[in-house]
């Protein structure tokens, strides 16, 4: 059995497997097993656990410890890229070394990245994600900037700006495209999770008193600024035009799921209209219509860390029963229930912070949409009525946009619309990139290992 | 011995900076970065930036720093290319920002 990803959920997953008297496998593509949100800090590094994690400390530790006391009993592959799949052989590679691995089971827990829309500037140097601004602070101590402005919506949004306050880098402002009225008609659904609204609101207001603006229903006009960014232009809700100067910027419109490899497993795709977002197709386990694969955590359904440790334990139970083998049920309804009441976190926070889709279609002609190969609005507008592509796939062989360096991780959801907004077609109709191995860039001198 | 920028960058360093120092060359030029530096952050806080686009819309910092976008390649002396964002720094190495041939790469018409 094979799991992708060390994350929460391929962690959790591990744990299950190895417990059940099986060897699994875990590819790594970090250095270090914790994923995006419990990732480690370098060896050398001495920051404590509440420095890093906050209220998520103990969380975080005790999912490295789990992870760490499966030594010798996991056969774990950091710094390894699962790139292609066909036929239930997985294929690696580490340090440039390739090697294909037959599998059973796979269990992917490939989790997710920042879901983005373009703004114009958004290519200037010092404009990273909201994700990767975390990063820089988590796993290098550093700030984006001296003076950063974080903009776009969901929770990370406003978890990153107190981040940022406490470490000493207070933020220039948070504009969240999110009206305040779709935070308070999500309330309901939040109190699922009192804690965590509770600790949102606990950060709107730290961040209120520190004396940062937070603006809510903003719409972004441009990132401004030569060879580095200077200032973000936006209109507020009430309509007039503002400029606040920043020397960087993170952005982001809450995630979406890495699902490469289950594409090119050949799972069915759905199409979730809350979120105008495609998932694999899989039962409340996390098994697939595809025998023996497997999707768990934020890489099958953005439910966040929490439900992504109850999903990779669940869908290495999935697998085990799957094998014949006996699992505790009553264990499994206890995690389904979980999954359910995250599940209604889940549209809550996709009523809160919902995916600026008129930002989305209306960016101007001459904005770059794909960062890789500066792909712009107008030469998809192109692709979509010029030469009548129907479909993403088809927009992509005739204006090169996804097929860049990153295929279409940064650009495709954007793309999307502003596809279905030229053809006057519904989201759903333009369908979506199709996986294409290798799902990341191999280097021309990759070679053939010995051994898998 | 060269000091580590504490505030000239464009990343700024707000802590963890009692490690031993490492000497890259970025361009040429010596750039002292810490031990347990990716590439990226080793650059950016000298208050370089990585890359220069291929398509012609100016210098490039990186932007997801967890090895999606693959915006942060930069080449090495040698010829080899590395993604600055999941690359550890190590003593000694030579980093170009600019591809040594545009031809390695399509340029749309």
């Amino acid at each position: 059995m094979i799991i992708v990803g060390a994350g929460p959920a391929g962690m959790r997953a591990a744990e299950a497997l190895a417990a059940a008297g099986i060897r699994p496998t875990v590819i790594d593509e970090g250095q270090l097993s914790g994923g995006q949100i419990y990732r480690r800090q370098p060896v050398n590094f001495t920051r404590r656990y509440e420095a890093l994690y906050g209220a998520d400390a103990k969380k975080a530790r005790a999912l490295h410890k789990a992870f760490n006391a499966l030594q010798g009993r996991i056969d774990y592959r950091p710094e390894t890229l699962a790139w292609n799949l066909r036929d239930d052989v997985l294929h690696i590679v580490t340090d440039g070394v390739a090697a294909a691995l037959r599998f059973d089971a796979l269990i992917l827990a490939t989790g997710a990245t920042d879901r983005l829309a373009p703004i114009a500037g958004w290519t200037l140097p010092g404009c990273y994600s909201l994700g990767g601004a975390q990063i820089a602070l988590k796993a290098q101590a550093c700030s984006i900037g001296a003076r950063p402005l974080f903009l776009g919506t969901g929770p990370l949004l406003y978890l990153l700006a107190y981040q940022y306050l406490k470490a000493g880098a207070p933020p220039a402002a948070v504009l969240d495209t999110a009206p305040f009225a779709a935070q308070v008609k999500a309330l309901p659904d939040l109190a699922v999770r009192p804690g965590f609204l509770a600790r949102g609101l606990m950060f709107r207001a730290r961040l209120r008193a520190a004396g940062i603006l937070i603006e809510n229903g903003v719409e972004p006009l441009a990132i401004e600024g030569e060879g580095k960014v200077a200032a973000v232009r936006y209109r507020t809700a009430g309509g007039t035009e503002r400029r606040i100067a920043c020397d960087a910027v993170g952005m982001g419109f809450h995630l979406r799921s890495e699902t490469q490899l289950a594409d090119l497993a050949g799972c069915p795709f759905l199409f979730d209209a809350a979120t105008g977002q495609w998932r694999p197709d899989a039962d409340r386990d996390g098994r697939t219509p595809r025998a023996g694969i497997y999707v768990a955590g934020d890489g099958a359904r953005l439910l966040g860390a929490d439900a992504a440790e109850a999903a990779g334990r669940l869908a290495a139970l999935a697998a085990l029963t799957d094998r014949g083998m006996e699992v505790d049920m009553a264990e499994v309804a206890r995690l389904r229930r979980r999954m359910e009441r995250l599940d209604r976190f889940r549209r809550g926070l996709a009523t809160a912070f919902p995916w600026p889709a008129r930002l989305a279609c209306a960016v101007a002609d001459e904005v770059i949409v794909c960062r890789c190969e500066a792909i712009t609005a107008g030469n998809i507008r192109e692709a979509a009525v010029g030469k009548d592509a129907p479909e993403l796939n088809r927009a992509k062989a005739l204006s090169r946009i996804g097929m860049g360096r990153c295929q279409g991780r940064f650009c495709s959801s954007a793309a999307a619309e502003i596809l279905a907004e030229a053809r006057n077609v519904p989201l759903a109709e333009v369908g979506r990139l199709r996986g294409q191995a290798p799902i990341k860039p191999l280097s021309m001198a990759t070679v053939k290992g010995e051994r898998p | 011995m060269a000091e580590i920028s504490m505030s000239a960058g464009r990343f700024r360093r707000l802590g963890e900076t009692d490690r031993p120092s490492v000497e890259i060359e970025v361009d040429g030029e010596q750039v002292v970065a810490l031990e347990g530096d990716s590439l990226l952050v080793a650059v950016l806080a000298s208050g370089r930036t990585l890359r220069r686009s291929e398509f012609g819309d100016g210098d490039r910092s990186g932007f997801c720093l967890m090895g999606a976008c693959q915006d942060c390649w930069m080449w090495t002396a040698e010829g080899g290319r590395v993604r600055a964002c999941t690359t550890p720094v190590r003593a000694g190495l030579r980093l170009i920002t600019q591809a040594m041939s545009e031809d390695l790469w399509p340029i749309p018409a």
